[in-house]
């Protein structure tokens, strides 16, 4: 194969280099074709991502300069007004909302954890009205707000429950809707405890109950426990329901959950101040949306710190 | 080793022990019955939504025929004679959807593909988090941001001079449509990251050794394997969108108007709803009775979406999972 001297002879170091450029030709390099569209596509997916944050950005941005001057103390401390902008508030609004979630909590806990429970741990799949409520939960998870709020006003407000426009009549109403979240939430939960746990407890002879009780639902706490707050925050931000369910009585006093004399949420009294033609009304608005997504914020927060700081793995 | 086991245990020539429970343990049958009783409020609520719509629908129909209802285009009720076309805030609604999607669905999807496909680990730790946060955003400040910033500093200063006769009104379905669609981005991103996910690395894999680029993987191989997952977050999506309400009501205006014109103020269902229900309406006058048949359409229309979305899900669960 190689000359006198060591030296390859011309044609073996021509095949050679004919070779190499082949596989070069085929492999080293993609068509230019190719290299663009690759490179258009992967940007204009950057493009789509960026466009969605610089929504969020803008949102935040845009609530954050025009509250500003609106923001301080007097602004939770406050009563709304109608005629003088800066001195509007929203101390009933905010008493009010957290009157309002108080209330779900203390209905969704109970029957949304309990309506998880049985699906996770009694019931059996194969039965038709177990899928039924199956499908009817994440159903309802997607059925519009302001259907909720006709529910309310139907079926709470007058109607069988008869409550009228009260307090407790808007908690109920937002406890319907933000159910289907807590359960969904913590089938989840209840679902990534291993089979392992209870087989173990039922087979040292704990009964059913016993097992889920002091098994599973320990186990599984940290994730509904996050699902509750994720769900109550959704509670606290929703305006649509409560429109149809009394709370856009102009309120200047702190609401009580049984009095008749009307109470008010926080979003909609930013949604009453955005409705106004005047400027100065636009600005405690976007103050009441900063003061409505710190408590957000926070409320979020304390639920990821609580799943990092509880969630198991098995 | 159980029987021998247990026979070891027991007494040569004893009776058989008896393996049922020593007593009849009715407290776990009630525990049992009452977490069935919390199951059952799901099914209870939905029937109540039903209820509470039907009653007044049929007091409205037996006022003003179904099909004047549900076939006119005048939406009119404070007029005398009134008119009640329910298609003329059932186009509202379309409208409002339609922009939402032509904006949510491109970004939605494009960021999916991009978290699924081409994000490193660490980048998609961090932006998914970050646009869930988007979700969790009240749609009263998605409607403020609309009003005050999408209108005013997007759409007014982008929109090309007199193109279809100007922009100056201050109500607008695109206002809204776009802010809709940025609420729902979130739901398009996150189904269809997870749907793209669960696609197995397998069928990747083999395109790349055939020679595909990676934009031809993403869009010929992995967009067609989690087809049924991405259907079902944008018909979820259009779901929410047409059910969304404060939105529409702070950008869209009220004027039941029968168009899918961009700048025109449009009245969605919701909104005529939110506007209408509110605390001192009277009980059994037509207007009440409007509201829940106007509530059955969207009921009816949101419904077909959501179980149409469920049945998506559950079929790409079953192909990959």
């Amino acid at each position: 194969m190689t000359g006198p001297a060591g030296i390859p002879n011309e044609r073996t170091r021509l095949a050679v280099a004919g070779a190499r450029a082949t596989v070069a030709a085929s492999l080293k390099e993609q068509p230019r074709r190719d290299v663009v569209l690759n490179a258009t596509f992967a940007g204009l997916l950057l493009l789509a991502v960026l466009l969605a944050l610089a929504g969020l950005v803008a949102l935040l941005a845009q609530a954050f300069v025009t509250g500003a001057p609106a923001l301080g103390v007097d602004l939770v401390t406050n009563v709304p007004s109608t005629l003088h902008p800066e001195n509007a508030g929203f101390r009933p609004a905010i008493i009010g909302s957290l009157e309002l979630i108080a209330g779900v909590i203390l209905f969704v806990v109970p029957i949304g954890i309990g309506a998880a429970i049985y699906l996770e741990e009694y019931a059996d799949k194969t039965r038709w009205w177990n899928r039924a409520i199956e499908v009817n939960i994440q159903n309802l998870a997607a059925v519009p707000s302001i259907i909720y709020g006709i529910l309310g006003l139907a079926f709470i407000v007058r109607g069988p429950l008869d409550l009228g426009f009260i307090l407790a009549a808007g908690s109920l109403t937002l406890a319907l809707l933000v159910l289907p979240v807590v359960v969904i939430a913590a089938r989840e939960a209840i679902r990534a405890v291993p089979d392992s746990i209870r087989q173990g407890s039922l087979a040292l002879g704990a009964t059913q109950w016993q097992t889920i009780r002091a098994q599973v639902l320990p186990a599984a706490i940290s994730g509904i426990a996050t699902g509750v707050i994720l769900a109550v925050s959704r509670a606290l931000g929703e305006a649509a329901p409560l429109l149809l369910v009394g709370a856009t009585v102009f309120v200047t006093f702190d609401p009580t959950p049984f009095s008749g004399d009307g109470y008010s949420a926080l979003p909609v009294q930013i949604f009453q101040y955005a409705t106004r033609p005047q400027e100065d009304f636009q600005t405690v608005a976007a103050a009441g949306v900063i003061v409505m997504l710190a408590v957000l914020l926070a409320m979020n927060s304390f639920a990821i710190w609580l799943r990092n700081r509880y969630e198991q793995r098995w | 080793m159980a029987t021998t086991g247990s026979g070891a245990m027991e007494p040569a020539g004893g009776p058989p022990r008896r393996l049922q429970a020593t007593n009849p343990r009715y407290g776990e049958k009630v525990i049992q019955g009452l977490l069935a009783l919390c199951g059952i409020l799901s099914v209870l609520t939905t029937t109540a939504i039903v209820i509470s719509l039907i009653g007044p629908t049929i007091g409205f129909f037996q006022i003003v025929p179904v099909g004047d209802f549900l076939f006119g285009i005048d939406w009119t009720p404070q007029f005398e004679p009134p008119s009640f076309g329910v298609l003329a805030i059932v186009a509202g609604t379309l409208n409002v959807a339609l922009w939402g999607m032509l904006f949510a669905v491109p970004v939605g999807l494009g960021s999916a593909i991009y978290l699924s496909e081409y994000a490193t680990p660490r980048v998609r730790k961090t932006v998914k988090p970050v646009l869930e946060i988007l979700a969790g955003i009240p749609t009263v400040a998605i409607g403020l941001f609309a009003a005050s910033f999408i209108l005013p500093e997007i759409i007014q200063r982008f929109w090309p001079g007199d193109f279809l006769g100007g922009v100056d009104k201050p109500f607008m379905a695109l206002a809204a449509g776009l802010a809709v669609g940025l609420m729902v981005v979130p739901i398009i991103a996150s189904i269809s990251e997870d749907a793209m996910s669960a696609v197995p690395s397998g069928l990747r894999e083999g395109a790349y050794a055939m020679g595909a680029t990676k934009a031809k993987v993403a869009t010929r191989v992995v967009l067609p394997a989690a087809l049924s997952g991405i259907a079902a977050s944008i018909v979820l999506a259009i779901s929410r969108a047409v059910g969304e309400t404060m939105i529409v009501l702070l950008a869209a205006g009220s004027t039941p108007n029968f168009t899918f014109l961009p700048n025109e103020a449009v009245q969605t269902m919701t909104a005529y709803i939110g506007v209408t229900a509110t605390g001192d309406i009277s009980t059994g006058s037509v207007d009440y009775e409007s509201v829940f048949a106007v509530g059955s359409v969207l009921f009816v229309m949101t419904l077909a979406m959501n179980l149409v979305s469920i049945r998506l899900v559950r079929k790409y669960r079953e192909v990959y999972e």
